[in-house]
């Protein structure tokens, strides 16, 4: 390791650097929030859907659920291009990162509204309440408490898979790196210190998640 | 928009892609097989009374599972040849996904040994078997048949992260699916048989272990 070297380089290209780092988390945050909209979406449409629509959700998220996220990003970036979207990298890498994202939001969603034991519906539907009032007042706060932990889980699998989009040329932490790492040869010192950036920020989100476990969990 | 579908360039190319996904599957379960014993032995260290070996344990699996998989393989490939580790592709592909898989079957594995009751290994002493006799003909049994929906899981999704192989130039599935896609300027076409390809294995995958499941079920 060349450490003076490393650090000399490190100054010079810190704004490259802190650059790269914005775009991920921007590529995150962007991602994060359009798949979580549509990820409610599709986990009410998995539980409460008449069948045709059910059907049709649960081909998508099978879909996407198979298919690697690399592939999704791909086929985004070449597929959308070519049947006339046009669409940047940044933006078809972020759709890509959202739709896989909601798939797997719309399963926690899922999985927690049907772990929800059926009494509970029946309480309230014999104490009168509607439907939109059983949702918001006695389902919605349940399934929240188990929703949470796995969410925040999610956010940290997207900020990792935002690296894919550096194969697709756009210039987040990842791509920064490896274009520092052509111009200086220093692919130890570079790739190391990348890695440690990313662990810092996905360590932070493993420590909230624990933090919001702890506090949605049922005193006992 | 004048984009007609014709699937004729593709089919032309299907064995690349069939080789792709031989050697996609191939690379997945050398690296799972690498990547279990890395899981049990860590498994084992996390569970020891002395934090001697737990806390290295517990800083592999943080250090994993907070990093993006691309920045490990990158890092494998083109950084640990300076401090004079050179391994091919492949040897360095698969070990980084044995690693990387071996820090979340970690966990898994953990989770599988405390659900195995304490009661059975003190029978075990009670009948005199020493502990590595137990070890091996009680509670691994007893985890395996806990664990197999997990480990199952894990399998899938290493098989999916095996695309990111195309980061570093080995020929797996989304490598040649890249190539024809470049090569025919059949975009379309090559993104939905791929996808579909990886859906396909990943359903089969599932229904395999389903199957596993059932068989190793506690008879009731």
């Amino acid at each position: 390791m060349d450490i003076p070297a490393f650090l000399d380089q490190l100054v010079i290209a810190r704004l490259s650097i802190l650059k790269g780092l914005g775009m991920t988390v921007s590529i995150s945050f962007l991602a994060i929030c359009v798949g979580t909209m549509l990820g409610i979406g599709v986990g009410l449409a998995l539980t409460y859907g008449g069948r045709p629509l059910r059907w049709i959700v649960r081909a998508y998220t099978d879909f996407i659920r198979g298919t690697p996220v690399l592939v999704l990003v791909l086929a985004s970036y070449y597929v959308l291009g070519t049947i006339g979207v046009d669409l940047g990298p940044f933006e078809a890498g972020v759709l890509a990162l959202a739709v896989f994202c909601s798939s797997h939001v719309g399963e926690i969603v899922r999985g927690a509204l049907q772990s929800i034991a059926i009494g509970q519906t029946e309480a309230a539907k014999a104490i009168g309440l509607t439907f939109p009032q059983t949702f918001f007042h006695v389902l919605g706060p349940q399934a929240l408490r188990q929703i949470l932990p796995a969410w925040v889980n999610t956010a940290a699998e997207m900020v990792k898979a935002s690296t894919l989009l550096s194969i697709i040329g756009v210039s987040e932490l990842l791509l920064r790196t490896q274009e520092l790492i052509s111009r200086t040869f220093l692919s130890l010192e570079f790739y190391c210190f990348a890695g440690f950036l990313y662990f810092v920020v996905n360590y932070g989100i493993e420590r909230f998640g624990r933090y919001v476990e702890r506090k949605t969990a049922i005193p006992s | 928009m004048g984009y007609t579908l014709n699937f004729a360039a593709v089919w032309r190319s299907f064995d690349l892609l069939l080789e792709g996904l031989a050697l996609s599957l191939a690379l997945a379960v050398v690296a799972i097989l690498i990547g279990c014993a890395i899981g049990l032995a860590t498994a084992f260290l996390l569970m020891s009374k002395s934090g001697l070996y737990r806390r290295p344990a517990r800083l592999y699996v943080t250090i994993i599972r907070n990093t993006p998989i691309l920045v490990l393989i990158l890092f494998a490939y083109f950084a640990l040849p300076q401090l004079g580790v050179r391994l091919d592709k492949f040897e360095s592909f698969v070990l980084t996904l044995a690693i990387y898989s071996g820090a979340y079957l970690a966990e898994v594995f953990r989770a599988g040994l405390s659900s195995v009751p304490a009661g059975l290994r003190e029978a075990g002493l009670a009948i005199g078997l020493r502990e590595a006799q137990i070890r091996g003909a009680i509670i691994l049994p007893l985890m395996i048949r806990n664990v197999l929906p997990s480990l199952g899981s894990t399998f899938i999704s290493l098989f999916k992260d095996t695309s990111l192989a195309a980061a570093i130039a080995i020929p797996e599935l989304t490598f040649e699916a890249r190539k024809i896609n470049v090569e025919s300027f059949r975009v379309i076409e090559t993104w939905i048989v791929t996808s579909l390809l990886y859906v396909a294995t990943c359903s089969v995958l599932a229904a395999l272990i389903r199957v596993a499941e059932r068989r190793m079920a506690v008879p009731k």
